[in-house]
């Protein structure tokens, strides 16, 4: 066959591919994907588990080790149907949590580390690379059988520029159907249907291929058994310690390859799809394994000794002339190669951009200059990453040269992805792991995987010296890679997978179990952990889709009735309908709508409630971490809204009670004036009245004495009220000059009941005294406090009203102070008016009214409180009582 | 003349003062110091001519005066408002109660003896 008319098919295979990822990309886009959403996709799909290793390599691993080859679709098989319930939770968990890879997954569960993150990327960058490295092998070696017709299947010369080619169209398609679009979930509908394609075809390809060797060259079913029991194939010695070793490392792989983990849960649609792939995925694995042996055994038959096994399923019908047949293989086989190229590629792309070039950029920019546009730049990360993937493949494929250490390089890729199962199923299984924990498991466990497997696997001299791997480094035997801890005899790769699985989950337990999780740990935990517990969302019709009224209802609450219909009217009539106000919910409108929504509540919230409502993912701790943050945000402007109002509050009543403070000294002020004008008018009056009355003449004399007598106490009374006034004047402004002293209080009371004598000298009182308690020194001004005593045994001589006057004066020594109590036994002080006797001019009405100016108890006051003291009336005494408190020892005020 | 005056004022000096000079020029004058039965006592006396003092130690000069204008026996009868305050507002108060005059302390005794004189004379219903 001539190449030209191979690569002539190939790009017309892959033009077609391309078709199919376009049409369903531009289905997507209008939200129109209908059954290309059914579980069968979802389930050919997961067929990428098959590569070119699982279509060519089967034949070639049964013609070489028997039914061993099996293992390697029990492991996944058992997984599937037997481990349904720990794939339905890692696919929940992925939706809830909008998981992008595997790296994505652990990252997030260990409180969002980006130290797993870039671990688990790099484990997976070095475990995988040599694996694309092999497809990239598989495609060059069966162009060359088809090339130069080598039926030997050998590696051709000059297999570069293809390898090349055909890294470089992959890289290109995996960036156009890849990179389309940024979804929070990465969900690439077009790649996926262009990979359940090409599962398709290469299940197709490969029970045409098996049909013909079986009815085509054994002549039938009894035919072809005759052939397997006489073949070496039976005679292969079953190994159950290695076949165990095997399935389990499938099984692992399974859920541990980058790719694997990208199709079974990233791209995974709808949780129910799952049911449907637990038992049409093994069944795909069954149908693709039933022709292997039958093609091995027909292969070492017909061709010649030496052939290349590996190429059996291509170079069969090529020697028997089936040239159709061949290129349907060929394309099989190309199609396993690319579908696991292209998705590893999109895994690993994720992985490298999301966990090391974003944070590296992020990093690298001066802080608050995000202006750009982030999506852009997360696109060209991910290009990048792709093309950086494939080089490497293509790198690794060039250096190995196509030797034969890549034939076994899958096992040893299942190994190596194997060491994030502990940190994957701990940390879904288990809230007490921990990121110490997981970091400590992944790096032993890549260590040792590397140590014992990946670096022995090059061979003698290549990276380790022949010696290193016989004796161990310096010679330290239980060190050797392949014998570790003096377990020798085993097989190579069961002995790493034994070890490093071992050790990894060893130090994942103890470094989760001596170290505590942080709080985004324990919360990531308990979502992981725990995510069945959470309510099931909502879903919308048909999966995704979003009913247009559920977002109108939401609109509603949040922007108001009227403007959320507009809005929605608006997009109505943009989309072209004329019958509905409501519009289709494409992506382009949910996204218009989100922005608009968090205008009013806040980007977090707003994609928040939009994801609740299409049940698109759900709310991660993230995001509600952002809502917090807003709400705190939003909680702090208001609170600091009712500081200032209450400020503005406070500030309204201090001026108001300034002002009515104000109003009333101005009303006190006029009132103060009013009295002072009748209290000097007043004798004034009298003055005036009879200084003109004497100055008419023509009087008896006693008119004239009495006229003489009134003009004179009117005046002694006129000068007493200023002299009062001026006095209190003193010693309410606080001016007034204290003259401090020791003095005998009792000294002081003899001296004021003498001066009192004056007021009704006439009437006899009774004063009842206790001399001992009142001789005692007192530190003060002793003629100010003796005022306060004339003054207050005065006015008991003016007002004690009772037949048998009497007047009482206690003293008693407490705590530094001294109590003075002067009462008499009159009917005391009206309820009412006791409030008021200190107040200037509070005179009291009726015949209680003094003849003073009703400044005395005024001036006492502030006496007292200058000396220190207080004074009160003592209510409830039979009489007017009242009480004075002083210190014992006034201390002169500083100056 | 023998006209009577009703002199209500409780500043002992004053009201003997006001008392002097008014029974010199030929008034007959009955002296309270308290507001209170003030009114009746006019009542029974029917004076040609109050004097009131503005500040009683019990009821303020207004209240006695609104007491006599609200009986017809001193509905009309002059009356002479004194006050020791002398602020405008007082004299308005006084004017609005009813008071034919008012004067402010001190006056000289020619002043209040003229205003009592021109009272008691321009009561045409004095004793009507």
């Amino acid at each position: 066959m001539p190449f030209n008319l191979l690569v002539l098919a190939c790009i017309t295979y892959v033009i077609l591919l391309f078709l199919v990822a376009f049409l369903v990309e531009s289905r997507a886009r209008r939200g129109r994907l209908g059954w290309l959403r059914s579980p069968l996709v979802y389930t050919l799909s997961l067929s990428i588990y098959c590569t070119a290793w699982t279509f060519y390599g089967a034949v070639g691993y049964a013609a070489r080790s028997g039914l061993e080859y099996l293992t390697i679709y029990f492991g996944p098989t058992l997984v599937f149907i037997g481990w349904w319930w720990v794939l339905r939770k890692l696919v929940r968990i992925g939706r809830q949590h909008r998981v992008t890879s595997i790296a994505d997954l652990i990252s997030a569960r260990f409180g969002k580390s980006n130290l797993l993150g870039v671990i688990v990327t790099l484990m997976a960058v070095v475990a995988t690379t040599p694996y694309i490295a092999l497809q990239l092998q598989s495609v060059v070696l069966s162009f060359g059988v088809f090339a130069e017709h080598a039926p030997d299947g050998s590696a051709p010369l000059g297999a570069d520029p293809t390898a090349i080619w055909v890294a470089a169209g992959l890289a290109l398609f995996t960036i156009l159907f890849g990179t389309r679009n940024l979804d929070a979930k990465e969900q690439h509908h077009g790649i996926v249907t262009a990979i359940a394609v090409e599962a398709v075809v290469k299940l197709f390809a490969l029970i045409a291929v098996g049909i013909f060797v079986v009815w085509g060259l054994a002549g039938g079913v009894s035919g072809m058994m005759q052939r397997i029991d006489a073949s070496a194939i039976t005679g292969w010695a079953m190994n159950p310690g290695r076949w165990t070793g095997l399935i389990l490392l499938a099984g692992v792989a399974v859920i541990c390859l980058p790719r694997m983990f990208h199709v079974l849960v990233v791209e995974n649609y709808d949780e129910g799809h799952l049911a449907r792939a637990s038992w049409a995925f093994p069944a795909y694995l069954m149908l693709m394994s039933l022709f292997i042996v039958p093609i091995a055994v027909m292969g070492m038959e017909r061709l010649p000794a030496g052939s290349n096994p590996d190429m059996f399923v291509l170079t069969l019908p090529l020697t028997e002339g089936q040239g159709a047949l061949a290129m349907l293989a060929f394309l099989g086989g190309f199609s396993s190669a690319t579908s696991m190229v292209i998705v590893e590629a999109i895994a690993l792309a994720t992985m490298v951009s999301n966990h090391i070039v974003l944070p590296v950029w992020l990093r690298l920019r001066p802080a608050g200059a995000i202006s750009e546009d982030v999506r852009a730049v997360v696109l060209n990360a991910r290009r990048v990453s792709i093309g950086v993937v494939l080089a490497m493949g293509y790198g690794y494929y060039h250096v190995s040269g196509g030797s034969a250490a890549l034939a076994s390089i899958g096992l040893i890729a299942f190994a190596g992805v194997a060491q994030f199962l502990p940190a994957m199923i701990g940390g879904i299984f288990w809230r007490g792991a921990t990121r110490v924990g997981a970091i400590a498991g992944l790096i032993v466990g890549f260590a040792v995987w590397a140590y014992a497997l990946f670096l022995p696997s090059f061979g003698p001299d290549a990276v380790f010296p022949a010696g290193l791997l016989a004796d161990g480094p310096a010679g330290i035997g239980w060190l050797r890679p392949q014998a570790l801890f003096g377990s020798d005899g085993m097989d190579p790769l069961i002995h790493a997978l034994f070890w490093s699985l071992f050790l990894n989950g060893t130090a994942f337990f103890l470094g989760s179990v001596v170290t505590f999780p942080g709080p985004v740990e324990r919360l990531q935990g308990a979502a992981f952990v725990n995510v069945f517990e959470g309510p099931l969302r909502p879903r919308g019709l048909g999966g995704g889709h979003v009913e247009p009224e559920a977002l109108l209802v939401m609109a509603q609450h949040i922007l108001g009735d009227e403007a959320a219909q507009t809005l929605f009217e608006e997009a109505a009539r943009a989309q072209g309908k004329r019958q509905s106000i409501l519009p289709d919910p494409t992506p382009a409108f949910v996204s218009d709508l989100e922005q608009r929504l968090s205008g009013s509540v806040g980007a977090a919230t707003a994609h928040a409630m939009i994801a609740n409502v299409t049940g698109q993912g759900t709310v991660t701790v993230d995001d509600l971490m952002t809502v917090a943050r807003e709400s705190a945000q939003l909680m702090e402007y208001s609170a600091q809204l009712e500081n200032q109002r209450e400020e503005l509050a406070r500030t309204a009543t201090a001026l108001r009670e300034a002002n009515d403070k104000l109003t009333q000294l101005s009303v006190q002020k006029d009132a103060f004036l009013s009295q002072i004008s009748h209290e000097l008018r007043t004798p004034m009056t009298s003055i005036r009245a009879f200084s003109e009355i004497l100055a008419e003449g023509d009087l008896p004399p006693a008119m004239v004495a009495r006229s003489g007598r009134i003009i004179q106490d009117e005046s002694r009374r006129l000068t007493r009220l200023l002299d009062d006034l001026l006095d209190l004047s003193v010693l309410e402004s606080g001016k007034v000059q204290l003259t401090l002293g020791l003095a005998n209080l009792r000294e002081m009371i003899d001296r004021s009941i003498q001066a009192a004598e004056q007021v009704k000298p006439e009437t006899r009182f009774v004063i009842l005294r206790d001399l001992a308690a009142e001789s005692l020194f007192l530190r003060t001004d002793a003629d100010r406090l003796t005022q306060v005593f004339i003054n207050l045994i005065s006015n008991a001589r003016k007002y004690c009203d009772a037949p048998q006057p009497e007047i009482r004066i206690a003293v008693k020594m407490k705590a530094g102070r001294v109590r003075i109590d002067i009462a008499d036994n009159g009917s005391g002080i009206p309820k009412d008016a006791q409030g008021l006797i200190f107040e200037k001019f509070g005179r009291l009405p009726g015949e209680m009214r003094a003849k003073g100016a009703g400044l005395g108890l005024a001036i006492c006051r502030e006496i007292v409180a200058n000396l220190g003291g207080t004074i009160a009336y003592l209510p409830g005494q039979g009489g007017a009582a009242f009480r004075i408190v002083l210190p014992l020892r006034l201390e002169a005020k500083a100056a | 003349m023998g006209q009577h005056v009703l002199l209500i004022e409780d500043e002992p000096n004053i009201a003997e003062a006001i008392g002097f000079i008014l029974s010199r020029d030929g008034w007959q004058v009955t002296h309270l110091s308290t507001g209170t039965g003030a009114a009746a006592t006019a009542q029974r006396i029917t004076p040609d001519l109050i004097i009131l003092d503005h500040m009683l130690p019990d009821l303020s000069g207004l209240e006695v005066l609104a007491a006599l204008r609200g009986d017809p026996s001193t509905a009309a009868t002059p009356v002479l408002m004194l006050t020791a305050r002398g602020q405008s507002r007082d004299r308005e108060a006084a004017a609005r109660a009813g008071a034919d005059s008012f004067m402010a302390k001190p006056f000289a005794n020619a002043e209040i003896l003229a205003e009592v004189r021109a009272l008691a004379g321009r009561a045409p219903v004095a004793r009507g």
